[in-house]
């Protein structure tokens, strides 16, 4: 037997215990993703029948910098590529679904200490790996084919749709590496999703760079999109030019991540990262004695990543937003049609509320994340030796709770002066745009608190569901990405939160809505909070 | 002197299993109490209710003179609890964590805890994902015996602790039990350290309780094991009462007799004459195998002390 073979040993077992551990979450994600085009094709026919309307409709949606940010650069006028370009947000979301796959059966099997059980028995050192591997690309592979096979079904022409389905799978077969070097680099899961999940968002920063930076005419910044992966997915352009060496590019980057995390983990022992673990002071500060003292040295990592992100993006997007105005000018046959969004001021004005409503989908993503983690704290264990003391359960709530309810606000505080200030200093008027879009950021607070609150409800009231929470951000998520393009019912759009938000700056404000919102949040939160006094600790 | 617990058919179900089905524990004031029982008997669940982490579904419940549920907080300022499977904030030191669990106690002795760190070995300066099991053990420990509290409530504290370190912490126990004020509930599955510390214990099986009492006392139960070499053989040995697993080989006699029956079998030895005898009482051990082994259906029916 080859010493590489013999590092691989086991791998079949470990891919079967991969599928069966994952036999729900994986099959759910990759058909649901994997049809979601389809859903764009009739949504497209419906709402635009014409070749014309068609057209029409590329040329408003495929300059408007708020949807390129989103999708991508529109490559022509078809029926086909506009669904490849409305699908441009999915190489993200499938870029997260590998990433948390592939940690969720390496670094988090390790840390939890199954990683080592499995090593006593007949398991090669990088059968685990190999395994989380080829769950994770033989998922984004059959992704594909789904999209593929379902889109010719639906009359696209069969050589884009294959070369479509190849753009999916693509994304997920590159991100699965990205998530194997990171697992290898820390010795917690929680740090290396955040890395690996910083890598996906510095890649879809990348590609908006470079996709916004070609919409003008210098285009100074548009090789960035070459450097990110989700920019090689998206220049495959299926039903046009139909790039297959651009996939190509994305599995070749993964086969090299792959052996790079080989490398990597030949040069530390299991359970560990490879930075050494540092050691911390022999006695607590003066000031950690409270539990919000505590929430603090629990959360901060987070809030810190969070608003790192957030003024990052918020810079990026703001910059963006001067170069808008020089569109009218380059394309004066698009003037009425920019004219109908409001001129140059109405069309920047979009954009960034465009922008804000998408800071305050992902802010509530945090809220979410921060209030699970109660839930992640009950669960381990760590809960109880805190409620042993004198602490009541709503103390040590509040403590977290801080950060699930005034996190976000910080966090889009942060993002809305990144980009107003930005903004400001493009257009030399600080003075207004900078408390503009501000305000378009701070109300998108109370639509964030009711997530976070849905998330404490069922924390309380049902907690061994609390992750459910994701599934009503995926539902935000999906109605205000793609629900006005599917022309869902108005009723079912108004099941989101962030339908109600006002669109700021350019739109009309209102309290009324915003009220509402807190106020629904309020009594989630009260219901979760006493269904919490009442129950039993831990619930596991 | 006032009970420091007492609970009385205590119920608890979660969904179809039935985890404590009319438990009773009483603890008095000032003692270490044994509280064992099999994995899955219910003995951490029985800890949570006298935390208040979980409410009993039926049966009474009193705590330091207080009801656990609604007066948690309160009472939590005269406690410490370990729990049985310690898990640490990763990027918290051990001292932190035991500063910051003497802190929401209501304080800790400074001096007691350098000793005890010095005592147990431990480096606080280690983040809690460098700890190993026994480690982050020896940190809850710590912190609940360096606060200055009436009661102890430890589940298996001792579970993943090296030799060395269970006798730091039987050491550490004997000195509370020695101030007098302190009360310990201690679940474990030592024995040999139930007996070494406990003045009374509770051996509990499928949520209910066995048996309850002192040492003596419930040795009094059980049977003591007899071997002896005799004079001559002797006959009507297996019909006396209170005999059990009699092996004669030739001149040499084993069994184990019912305390309650020693007498008439001490007589039929010695009616045959003795040369040597040795009597040994029942280990704690013994007790518990015989509650706990699955085919005793009740105690003293056909549970063969295997020695």
């Amino acid at each position: 037997m080859s010493a590489a073979t013999r590092e691989l040993t086991g791998t079949r077992g470990l891919l079967r215990l991969v599928l069966r551990r994952d036999r729900v979450v994986l099959p759910l994600w990759v058909l649901f993703v994997g049809v979601l085009p389809v859903s764009y094709v009739t949504a497209i026919i419906d709402l635009f029948p014409t070749a014309a309307a068609q057209q029409a409709y590329a040329l408003t949606s495929g300059n408007n910098a708020a949807f390129v940010a989103l999708y991508g650069r529109l490559a022509g006028s078809g029926l086909g590529d506009l669904v490849a370009w409305r699908a441009g947000f999915l190489p993200i979301v499938i870029g997260l679904c590998a990433i948390l796959t592939v940690i969720r059966h390496t670094r988090t099997d390790e840390e939890a200490g199954r990683r080592e059980l499995l090593g006593s028995t007949v398991v090669g050192r990088h059968a685990p790996l190999a395994a989380a591997l080829a769950a994770t690309w033989g998922a984004s592979l059959v992704l594909g084919l789904i999209t593929a096979v379902s889109t010719i079904g639906k009359g696209l022409p069969s050589a884009g749709s294959w070369a479509f389905g190849a753009e999916l799978a693509a994304a997920g077969v590159a991100f699965a590496g990205v998530g194997a070097v990171a697992a290898q680099l820390t010795s917690g899961a929680g740090s290396a999703r955040g890395l690996a999940i910083g890598v996906l968002g510095l890649a879809y920063v990348l590609g908006v760079v470079g996709d916004i930076s070609s919409l003008s005419a210098s285009g100074t910044l548009s090789w960035l999109t070459w450097v990110s992966p989700i920019g090689w997915v998206h220049q495959i352009d299926p039903y046009g030019a139909a790039r297959w060496w651009a996939a190509g590019l994305a599995v070749v980057a993964s086969v090299v991540l792959a052996v790079a995390a080989v490398a990597l983990s030949n040069r530390r022992d299991i359970g560990a990262g490879l930075l050494p673990a540092r050691l911390g002071p022999s006695s607590a500060g003066p000031g950690l004695r409270s539990p919000l003292a505590l929430a603090w040295r629990l959360h901060r990592g987070l809030l810190a990543g969070w608003v790192s992100g957030f003024v990052a993006l918020g810079v990026v997007l703001g910059y963006l937003a001067g170069g808008l105005g020089d569109l009218l000018k380059e394309a004066p046959q698009m003037a009425d049609v920019f004219a109908r969004l409001g001129g140059a001021s109405g069309l920047i004005d979009s954009y960034l509320a465009g922008m804000l409503g998408l800071f305050g989908l992902i802010a509530a993503g945090y809220a979410i994340q921060a209030t699970l983690r109660m839930r992640a704290e009950e669960a381990a264990g760590r809960a109880e030796p805190v409620l042993g003391t004198a602490v009541g359960r709503l103390r040590w709530a509040a403590g977290h709770l801080v950060f699930s309810l005034l996190g976000p606000a910080v966090v889009l505080a942060a993002a809305g002066l990144a980009m107003g200030l930005t903004h400001g200093l493009n257009t030399g008027d600080v003075g207004r745009e900078a408390p503009r879009v501000l305000a378009g950021a701070m109300v998108q607070l109370p639509a964030v608190w009711v997530l976070a609150a849905i998330a404490l409800a069922l924390f309380g009231l049902l907690p061994r569901l609390s992750a459910v929470s994701w599934g009503a951000l995926v539902v935000c998520l999906l109605v205000g990405l793609v629900g006005t393009a599917l022309g869902l019912d108005q009723r079912v759009v108004d099941v989101s939160p962030f339908t109600h938000v006002p669109r700021l700056p350019g739109g009309a404000m209102s309290v009324t809505p915003l009220l509402w919102l807190t106020a629904v949040a309020a009594v989630l939160a009260a219901a979760g909070l006493a269904g919490l006094r009442r129950r039993d600790l831990p619930v596991v | 002197m006032n009970d420091a617990i007492s609970a009385a058919g205590l119920v608890k179900t979660f969904g179809p299993t039935r985890a404590l089905d009319g438990l009773d524990l009483a603890v008095r004031t000032g003692e270490v109490h044994g509280f064992l029982g099999p994995n899955g008997a219910g003995k951490s669940t029985t800890i949570r209710i006298l935390l208040g982490m979980m409410r009993a579904d039926a049966g009474a419940v009193r705590l330091l003179g207080g009801d656990p549920w609604s007066g948690a907080t309160e009472l939590h300022r005269r406690l410490a609890y370990v729990p049985g499977d310690v898990t640490l904030w990763p990027n918290l030191s051990g001292g932190e964590v035991i500063d910051l669990l003497g802190r929401l106690r209501g304080g800790l002795d400074r001096r007691r805890r350098d000793e005890l760190l010095e005592r147990f070995d431990l480096d606080p300066r280690k983040k809690g994902r460098a700890y190993s099991k026994g480690n982050r053990q020896k940190v809850a420990l710590v912190a609940a015996l360096a606060s200055d509290v009436e009661l102890l409530l430890l589940d298996e504290p001792t579970s993943g602790l090296d030799p060395l370190m269970e006798e730091a912490f039987r050491e550490a126990v004997l000195e509370e039990k020695r101030r007098g004020d302190r009360t310990v509930l201690l679940s474990s599955h030592i024995l040999s350290e139930v007996e070494a510390l406990c003045d009374r214990v509770t051996i509990i099986r499928d949520g209910r309780t066995v048996e309850s009492g002192t040492l003596a006392e419930l040795r009094h139960l059980t049977r003591t094991s007899i071997e002896a070499e005799l004079a001559a053989p002797v006959d009507g040995l297996a019909a006396l009462p209170g005999v059990h697993g009699l092996r004669v080989d030739d001149l040499r006699v084993r069994f184990d007799v019912d305390t309650s029956e020693l007498d008439p079998a001490l007589r039929a030895l010695a009616a045959a004459g003795v040369r040597t005898l040795v009597s040994r009482p029942p280990t704690l051990e013994e007790l518990f195998l015989r509650h706990y082994d699955r085919s005793a259906t009740a105690v003293g029916a056909g549970a063969e002390v295997a020695r």
